[in-house]
């Protein structure tokens, strides 16, 4: 159970019925896989895993999720008409059960596309439970963001002061960094840096990430 | 972070010589950096969408999504209004259920709520809360009081034992949402009676301790109505947040009356408030995980429970 932060984590949220981790928290889920794309995609293959597939009809999760995608909050009354919307909005999309190991019984996987623009996105994420959500993966990367604070995945080589020099980067334009995450697939390897910011990081300082010589790839997931 | 514990709050009470609903409400503005007049204006938003809610919830024409249940809450508020139907706890009592009730109902049929704690037990304080007003001509300014004492003892549930169905079973959801909605009656009912320095005779020490007293009283009845609910399993029919989860709202209001009104005359629970929020976290943890939202137990692997789900499925 995360943390309460807020009495209105009480008496809250708003939102539309039935269920916070099944309803709620799947708007919130196809709305961050939104927000990690960048803008509404075109074609969204979506499958759902445990719970999701088993009781997602009656609970809503299927429109829920793609409500999320169009980009819809947690109490639009839309919500239970997204299908239909995401026709008008240039949204295709398709379900299919899926089965995975060692997964939160409410998983989604949404393989996100715009063809025209040669964008594509294999992204997965959980509903754990009061409206939470977090997103575990993103293409070939195991990350963690919640879309509470934005989260920066900045991928590297395994080197000494890779570390110290992305973090001076983001204190000198004074982001504070809330929680990180370093892994690596072996010594010297490639790595993975997430670094949960207080403040959304800007476009100039994920260019001055980029020149640093030893980082790959910088993305950012914003708060949704 | 909210209160985790209600001696903290009548600590904080005490020495900073605040009403209970003043200390849960600065303590709120610090923690989500806001003013106290937008803490206030929050909640106000909060009691609208509610008031929506059973307006809308009432309908007799409304479905759940899968078409199992709806009507009820229109059901009852016709059996309430009926001088000549059979009534054994009085139009009043019956309003009350009926008004628990129609919340789920809209839920269930992806309406519009408020999660009051969670969206499976959202009916319980609004249906209790905007009954009362008319009868007892309660203010909105005194039901967003009744909202922070409601939020201040779910979030001691929420710090110490936990909110989820799915972790504690429903005494978790409807449980949590029973023992807030009685503390916030005591609260409302209450707070003219306990302030008014005429029953003190102005003397400011025996005005303290009564304002003492019933800064107290209002934990017992959040006590009173827990204990009621201790052990209560999620056995959801299919999955779904319906059966038995709506009619369980009406019941959960229920003990929240009948919680609200033993403070009300006075009764003390030995147990303090905090140890009982302790009992609920055992007890929510040793109810077995087929009676934690798995629909493995209880009502929802009866016979006709599995047929309603097989039927659902087709």
């Amino acid at each position: 159970m995360p943390s309460t932060r807020s009495i209105f984590d009480i008496i809250g949220p708003t939102m539309v019925g039935p269920s916070s981790s099944h309803t709620a928290g799947a708007v919130r889920l196809g709305a961050l896989a939104r927000a990690i794309f960048g803008e509404q995609p075109t074609v969204a293959r979506i499958g759902l895993y445990g719970s999701f597939a088993d009781t997602g009809e009656g609970h809503g999760t299927m429109v829920a999720l793609v409500a999320g995608l169009l980009g819809l909050s947690v109490d639009d009354q839309r919500i239970p008409d997204s299908f239909e919307l995401a026709a008008s909005m240039g949204l295709d999309f398709t379900f299919e059960e899926m089965h995975l190991d060692d997964a939160h019984p409410n998983t989604a996987i949404f393989d996100l596309s715009y063809p025209e623009r040669d964008k594509y996105f294999h992204i997965v994420g959980s509903s754990i439970g009061g409206g939470n959500v977090m997103v575990t993966r993103i293409g070939e990367y195991e990350v963690e963001a919640n879309g509470d604070l934005p989260v920066l995945v900045v991928s590297h080589s395994d080197e000494p002061g890779v570390i110290s020099a992305v973090t001076g980067l983001m204190a000198s334009v004074g982001i504070n960094i809330a929680g990180m995450k370093v892994s690596r697939r072996r010594r010297g390897a490639d790595a993975l840096m997430l670094l949960e910011c207080d403040t959304q990081p800007e476009t100039s300082i994920i260019e001055q990430l980029k020149t640093v010589p030893q980082v790959h790839k910088v993305r950012v997931i914003p708060a949704v | 972070m909210p209160y985790s514990s209600f001696a903290a709050l009548l600590e904080d009470a005490a020495r900073e010589n605040m009403s209970l609903a003043e200390c849960v409400q600065s303590r709120e503005a610090a923690d989500s950096d806001i003013s106290p007049g937008e803490v206030r204006a929050r909640l106000a938003e909060a009691l609208e969408v509610m008031k929506a809610a059973i307006k809308a919830g009432s309908a007799p024409d409304i479905k759940s999504r899968t078409g199992l249940t709806g009507g009820d809450a229109a059901q009852l508020f016709k059996n309430a209004n009926d001088p000549d139907a059979a009534n054994v706890v009085g139009a009043r009592f019956t309003h009350i259920l009926a008004a628990s009730i129609a919340t789920v109902e809209l839920n269930a049929a992806m309406g519009r709520i408020v999660a009051a704690p969670t969206a499976g037990a959202s009916g319980v304080l609004p249906g209790v809360f905007l009954s009362l007003r008319h009868e007892h001509e309660l203010t909105d300014d005194q039901l967003i009081d009744g909202l922070l004492i409601a939020g201040a003892i779910g979030a001691c549930f929420a710090s110490t034992a936990t909110l989820s169905g799915a972790a504690g079973g429903c005494q978790a959801e409807i449980g949590t949402a029973a023992a807030m909605t009685a503390a916030a009656v005591a609260y409302m009912l209450g707070s003219p009676t306990a302030r008014c320095a005429d029953t003190t005779d102005g003397d400011p020490a025996r005005l303290a301790e009564s304002i003492e007293a019933f800064n107290e009283s209002v934990s017992h009845a959040a006590s009173f109505a827990m204990q009621g609910q201790l052990g209560l399993v999620c056995d959801p029919v299919a999955g779904l947040v319906e059966v038995p989860c709506i009619a369980r709202n009406a019941t959960g209001a229920a003990v929240a009356l009948a919680g609200a009104q033993m403070a009300l005359a006075g009764l003390k629970f030995p147990i303090p408030f905090d140890e009982v929020v302790e009992a609920a976290s055992r007890v929510g943890a040793a109810i077995p995980p087929s009676l934690r939202e798995t629909a493995k137990g209880g009502l929802a692997i009866t016979k006709t429970a599995k047929q309603i789900a097989k039927d659902l499925q087709s």
